[in-house]
C-alpha cells in the first residue's frame, strides 16, 4: 500500500514553510522520485509482476533503507532507482530527470557522475590495484591523470586504506575490498550512493564498520544513501525504512518504529496487522451493512 | 535555483574513452593475465607460423631452382587455406572465452559509467595487441623453421619477398584476431549492466 509513502510526502510538503510553488519545492528536496512504477518480466509465456505500482520519494541527503524478503521486488526497485533498469510503466526521476527519456550516452553519464554503486560482492576489477579501481570512474569522467591520482589517494585515505594503494583486490580482506568499493563509489562526487546489501558478504564486526563509514559519509558530505538490506544493524542507522512485499511498498517508517524487531519479525508483524486490519474492515463493513439495513428498515 | 531547471538539461552525455586510456587498460589486462593471454596469442601464433612456413617453403623451392608443378601449387594453396582456418577457429574460441569469463567485470564497468563502445574498444585493442604479437612471433618462427631446414640454399633466398610475406602474415593475423573478438565483444557490451553482473560463468 503505497498510500502511506505518498501521504507522508504530502504531509512533509504541507509543513514546509514559504515555498512558492509545490513543484519547485519537490525539485529541490527530492533526489529520487518514483511514480507508479511497475515492472513486468516475461519468462516464457508467464508474466511476472516484480513491481506493482510503486510510489516513493527519497530526500536529498537521506539515508534510506529498502527492506523486503527475497523475491519481493526489492532488488528490482533498487535497480530502477539506480538507473540500471527501466520501468514497464510509471516514471523514475533522478534529480528531476525522467530516466526513461535518456539515451545510452546520457544514462552512462548519470551512472558515472550522479550515482555511486556498492555491491554485495564488492565487484572490484581483479586485475587492477585499489588505486586503479578507484580512479576508473574518473577515467570515464575524463579527469586528468594528476587529478585522478591525487583524488584517488585521498579517497582511499578517507576509507582508511592509505597504505594499500597498490594492492590488488585478491590481496585485500572482504572489509578492505568493500572500503575500496566505497572509495570508488565516491570517485566522481555522486549525489546518490546505491548500496546493494553492502554487508551481506561480511562478518558482523566488519559489516558494522562499513555501516558506520556509510553513515559518516552521509552525515559529513550529505550524499544520499539508498541501500537494500537485510541487516538489522544497517536499517537502524537509516533515516527511513521502506518495506517492500510482493512488489508493493507496505510502509515507509522511521527505524525506531520497527523497534527491536528483526527484519523478519517486523515483516511478520506487519503481515499480521494487515490481516487483522482486513478482518476488521470486513467486520466493519458487515456492521455498516447491518446498520444500514436497520436504518433502511426503520425508514 | 539551479535545481529548478527541468528536464534533461542537467544531464550531459558521457564522453568517449580516450584511446590512450583504453590502451592502458587493455595492456594491463594482458600483462596481468599473462597465462591467459599466452594461450589466446598461441592460437594466432601457431596458425600464422604455419601460414608463413608455407609461404617461405614456396620461396625456398624457387631458391633451389625447382619450378613447382601445378599439383604442388595446388597443395600449397590448400595448406594456406587450412592454416587460415586453424588460426580463425583458434582465435575465435579463445576470444569468446576471454570475453564470457569477464561478463561480471563488464557489468561493473557499465555501472561505473562505461559506454558500450568503451567496452568494445578495450576488447578490440586487447585482441589487436594479442593478434599483432602472436603473428609477429608466429611469422618469425615459421620463417626460421624453413630456413633452418634448408640452410644450404639460403644464398639464393628472396629475402625481400619473404619480408613482404611476413608483413602480410602479421596484418592478416591481427585482422583475424580483431575480427574474431568483435562479435563477442559487441554482445558483451550490449548486455544490460544488471544482467551482465548476474551472469555466473
Amino acid at each position: 500500500m503505497s498510500s502511506i509513502a505518498t501521504a507522508e510526502v504530502q504531509n512533509g510538503a504541507a509543513t514546509t514553510p514559504a515555498v512558492s510553488n509545490a513543484d519547485d519545492y519537490r525539485a529541490s528536496e527530492h533526489i529520487v522520485r518514483v511514480r507508479g512504477v511497475k515492472r513486468v518480466y516475461k519468462i516464457g509465456e508467464v508474466q511476472v509482476h516484480a513491481l506493482r505500482g510503486i510510489d516513493l520519494d527519497i530526500k536529498r541527503g537521506e539515508f534510506m533503507a529498502i527492506m523486503g524478503p527475497s523475491g519481493s521486488g526489492k532488488s528490482t526497485l533498487f535497480n530502477m532507482v539506480g538507473g540500471l533498469d527501466k520501468p514497464s510503466d510509471g516514471t523514475v526521476f533522478i534529480d528531476e530527470v525522467d530516466i526513461a527519456q535518456l539515451d545510452a550516452g546520457e544514462l552512462a553519464w548519470l551512472r558515472c557522475r550522479k550515482i555511486g554503486y556498492i555491491f554485495q560482492t564488492f565487484n572490484l576489477i581483479p586485475v587492477m590495484t585499489a588505486l586503479e579501481n578507484v580512479t576508473l570512474p574518473m577515467i570515464f569522467a575524463g579527469a586528468g591523470v594528476d587529478e585522478q591520482m591525487e583524488k584517488g589517494k585521498r579517497l582511499l585515505e578517507t576509507v582508511g586504506l592509505g597504505d594499500r594503494l597498490h594492492n590488488k583486490p585478491g590481496q585485500l580482506s572482504g572489509g578492505q575490498q568493500q572500503r575500496v568499493a566505497i572509495a570508488r563509489a565516491l570517485a566522481n562526487d555522486p549525489a546518490i550512493i546505491l548500496a546493494d546489501e553492502p554487508t551481506g558478504n561480511l562478518d558482523q564486526k566488519v559489516g558494522e564498520e562499513i555501516i558506520q563509514m556509510l553513515k559518516r559519509l552521509n552525515k559529513e558530505s550529505g550524499v544520499t544513501i539508498i541501500t537494500a538490506t537485510h541487516d538489522d544493524k544497517m536499517y537502524k542507522r537509516a533515516d527511513r525504512v521502506s518495506i517492500v512485499i510482493d512488489g508493493e511498498i507496505q510502509a515507509v517508517v522511521p527505524p525506531e518504529q520497527l523497534g527491536d524487531n528483526t527484519v523478519d519479525g517486523f515483516l511478520a508483524q506487519l503481515k499480521e496487522e494487515k490481516d487483522a486490519a482486513a478482518i476488521r474492515d470486513l467486520e466493519t463493513a458487515a456492521e455498516v451493512t447491518a446498520t444500514n439495513a436497520a436504518i433502511t428498515g426503520e425508514g | 535555483m539551479a535545481a529548478m531547471t527541468s528536464g534533461t538539461a542537467r544531464v550531459e552525455r558521457q564522453i568517449s574513452l580516450p584511446f590512450k586510456q583504453a590502451f592502458r587498460i587493455a595492456l594491463r589486462n594482458i600483462t596481468i593475465r599473462v597465462g591467459r593471454a599466452m594461450i589466446t596469442g598461441a592460437g594466432t601464433m601457431l596458425g600464422i607460423a604455419f601460414l608463413m612456413s608455407v609461404f617461405a617453403s614456396n620461396l625456398m623451392l624457387t631458391a633451389r631452382g625447382v619450378e613447382p608443378s601445378p599439383a604442388q601449387a595446388q597443395k600449397a594453396a590448400w595448406l594456406v587455406a587450412m592454416s587460415l582456418l586453424v588460426s580463425f577457429v583458434g582465435i575465435t574460441n579463445s576470444m569468446l572465452m576471454s570475453v564470457t569469463e569477464r561478463y561480471k567485470e563488464i557489468g561493473t564497468f557499465k555501472c561505473l559509467g562505461a559506454l558500450d563502445n568503451f567496452i568494445v574498444k578495450m576488447f578490440l585493442i586487447e585482441s589487436g595487441l594479442l593478434g599483432f604479437f602472436g603473428s609477429l612471433i608466429g611469422s618469425i618462427v615459421g620463417l626460421l623453421f624453413v630456413i633452418v631446414t634448408n640452410l644450404g640454399f639460403v644464398g639464393a633466398f628472396n629475402w625481400a619477398l619473404a619480408l613482404l610475406y611476413m608483413l602480410a602474415c602479421i596484418v592478416l593475423g591481427t585482422l583475424l584476431s580483431v575480427g574474431a573478438a568483435l562479435p563477442p565483444a559487441i554482445r558483451a557490451a550490449k548486455m544490460q549492466a544488471v544482467d551482465a553482473m548476474r551472469t555466473e560463468v
